[in-house]
């Protein structure tokens, strides 16, 4: 490593990051082999593999993996199709343009809980919400959505809210479209899946990257809906990770067996950027 | 040069804001529920009452506080002189010697505090915790439909009955029965402990292994599940204290069993299309009457510890004591008095004029008894909780299944039977045995 001024001075930030990731990481792995309850804290210890042992023996931690994975993989899928659909729509301009624009992105902007409860006393409740209300004028069964589609309500409510985060991410991108080679190609005679497959997919390939790389992100971890509307659905139906990992230690301050379910949590999530990073640098290579 | 001033003295003003806590000024951790909010608005009085202290509140919604509160006294952070906990925390904490013994003058009257009350909130005879409010179950029915399906409700029915008068009063858009069904220690699991109390069950046995494969348990969920299928509203397995508040202001509930202190806003005619047609009854019971209504009580706690002792029991003195509830009587009105505390509360007739619920929460509050909630011997306190720290991960645990076995999802047998896998291994880990 050759030494010069310029990385010396770029030395203290990077020892920064470096610290901010280290610390949390080294004191986690350490909590993850202690025996640590809060509420008991003269029972600490060297406690070897038990509290890994005790949360993955749980019942529901693989119906847990399995939820993350759909919740994550369904409103990416969601998100990134309709965000795409609307941005092309929205790409030629027309009047109100701009409001439309405004009110598509807004729902990006409510806070978590306050969207889940939205959907679940105002939509989705089956004696006066509006879904019941609807179903009641043409006569068809009233669903319940919490009781018997926990996941997938879960997951109508976080694509409402992400849609627009993708949405805004392809608007943006699709402005930056070279205008010129789209007209030549409809000089050449272009139909409109031609021009999409051809032209506007491969341009957006980057912002596709980037939306389903920061949404993975999030949505791993994600935590208010579940605890607000389903308190992690009947049974395990709406469990995920973060949710056992609360419920199991958090709830009874054990931070051992906490710090043993994030280290697995690391583990799951790491996998799940490997791949993502494969195909997605595939992409961006292109 | 003038960057560089402007620097020296944002930094200067930051460290003296972030300074210390002055001397003098309290800082109570609390919960974001009415009576509190009315407290705080109160404070002045304290205040101008206790020259050279100030009070800093800190509300929180009750999941944050419990958690910042029980981080802060298991570490030691020493951020709060006055904590707001409940009856699960108080035994526990005092047990631990985290809080200090509230030692009142003889004007407090704390023979006056109501017995269930006190005794909920003391260890070994100690108070630990002053109670700020409290409450019970009991059940809040339509008297109206009641009495055009020529039915009657005796004070203290029976859950046949119940299942009587909940069938009568189903049909035309109303419900029979609304009852809890979200999942949660302190939601379905706390109505539906009471419920398996009455039926003669238990948590723990005396030598705490979990008793949840017992006859009894599948007695109480089979017939809980039973009457909320046929005679309660679709979506149950979702619904908690404001959703089944909702219906019953609509008219659509005929009967629910909840806290006491929901009688204050169904008689309300302001929020409530019913106000005037709603009686009350003691909670159900099946083979015993114990434990068969809950006991919950908000209770201002002094962590030991606390650099400001004195302040903070005198401040906690203030906030229950009988002037207090004459204080918020008279200054914002006697149906939003903080109830459930004081026996003197309910023998002033100001109190008794403005709310219709009085005398009969009162005897659901007297009837309970956490240290004696069921029908066979048990190592725990508490009537709708164990007042153990697994409590909280396993009790939310079953409320899951049960929860699961509401809607349909698997069998009780199989509920019941998850949750005795749950609860055996929280407790193995625990060290119990």
């Amino acid at each position: 490593m050759k030494f010069s001024f310029a990385k010396l001075l770029q030395a203290p930030s990077i020892i920064l990051l470096l610290l901010w990731m280290i610390v949390p990481l080294s004191m986690t792995l350490y909590f993850s082999f202690m025996r640590y309850n809060l509420l008991y804290p003269e029972r600490t210890g060297f406690d070897g593999l038990l509290n890994y042992n005790f949360f993955l023996t749980d019942p529901a931690l693989y119906d847990s993996i399995v939820n993350s994975l759909t919740l994550v993989g369904s409103i990416i899928v969601i998100s990134v199709v309709f965000g795409l659909s609307i941005a092309l729509l929205l790409q030629n301009a027309f009047r109100g343009r701009g409001i439309v624009r405004v009110m598509l992105i807004s729902p990006f902007f409510i806070m978590p809980t306050v969207n889940a409860l939205l959907w679940k006393n105002m939509f989705m409740n089956p004696v006066y919400g509006l879904f019941a209300f609807i179903s009641g004028i043409f006569g068809w069964p009233v669903i319940d959505w919490m009781a018997d589609f926990p996941l997938l309500s879960i997951i109508i409510m976080l694509s409402w809210q992400w849609t627009p985060f993708a949405l805004l991410i392809f608007m943006t991108s699709l402005q930056s479209m070279d205008k010129e080679q789209v007209e030549a190609a409809e000089i050449e005679g272009a139909g409109f899946w031609s021009k999409f497959y051809y032209l506007t997919l491969p341009h957006l390939s980057r912002a596709i990257a980037v939306v389903v790389m920061i949404q993975a992100i999030f949505h791993l971890s994600i935590f208010a809906e579940i605890f607000v509307t389903t308190g992690g659905g009947p049974g395990y139906m709406s469990t995920n990770t973060t949710f056992l990992i609360f419920s199991q230690a958090l709830l009874q301050f054990d931070v051992g067996v906490a710090s043993a379910g994030g280290v697995f949590a690391i583990v799951v999530a790491n996998i799940i950027a490997f791949f993502l990073i494969k195909t997605v640098a595939k992409g961006m290579a292109k | 040069m003038k960057n560089l001033k402007i620097l020296a003295g944002s930094v200067m003003l930051a460290v003296a804001s972030s300074a210390a806590v002055q001397a003098g000024e309290l800082t109570i951790a609390t919960v974001n529920n009415g009576h509190m909010i009315t407290m705080q608005g109160l404070t002045s009085h304290f205040e101008a009452a206790n020259p050279g202290v100030t009070v800093n509140w800190v509300t929180l919604e009750e999941g944050t506080l419990r958690q910042r509160v029980t981080t802060d006294i298991a570490t030691k952070g020493g951020q709060f002189d006055v904590m707001t906990i409940g009856m699960y925390e108080a035994p526990m904490w005092g047990a631990k010697g985290w809080l200090n013994e509230l030692d009142f003058d003889a004007s407090y009257d704390v023979d006056d505090l109501l017995p269930a009350m006190r005794g909920g909130l003391s260890h070994d005879g100690k108070l630990y915790a002053a109670p700020f409010y409290g409450e019970s179950s009991m059940i809040m029915y339509r008297k109206d439909l009641l009495d055009a399906a020529g039915m009657s409700m005796p004070d203290n029915p029976t859950w046949g009955h119940v299942q009587d008068a909940a069938a009568a009063m189903t049909g035309d858009g109303v419900y029979g029965i609304c009852l809890r069904g979200k999942p949660g220690w302190g939601d379905n699991m706390a109505f539906l402990t009471t419920m398996a109390n009455s039926f003669g069950a238990k948590w723990f046995d005396e030598d705490w292994r979990p008793a949840l494969d017992s006859a009894a348990w599948n007695h109480a969920v089979t017939f809980y599940v039973d009457l909320l299928t046929k005679y309660g509203p679709p979506g149950s397995s979702g619904n908690s204290f404001n959703e089944i508040l909702a219906l019953i202001n609509e008219g659509k509930c005929g009967m629910w069993i909840d806290a006491t202190i929901a009688a204050s806003f169904v008689s309300d005619p302001s929020q409530s299309k019913v106000a005037n047609v709603i009686a009350y009854a003691q909670s159900p019971v099946a083979v015993t009457s114990r434990g068969a209504n809950w006991l919950w009580a908000w209770a201002l706690a002094v962590p030991a510890g606390t650099a400001q002792a004195d302040d903070a029991e005198k401040f906690v003195q203030w906030a229950t004591s009988k002037d207090y509830i004459n204080l918020v009587g008279n200054e914002i009105g006697w149906g939003n008095v903080p109830t459930g505390t004081r026996s003197s509360t309910y023998d002033n007739y100001n109190f008794l004029a403005a709310a219709n619920f009085a005398e009969a929460e009162m005897k659901a509050i007297l009837s309970a008894n956490p240290s004696n909630s069921t029908q066979d011997p048990t190592p725990y306190q508490g009537v709708q909780f164990a007042a153990i720290p697994e409590f909280q991960a396993i009790g939310a645990a079953v409320g899951q299944q049960m929860s699961a076995a509401l809607a349909g999802k698997i069998s009780v047998e199989e509920a019941l039977a998850n949750s005795q896998n749950i609860a055996d291994r929280e407790m193995k880990k625990a060290g119990y045995y």
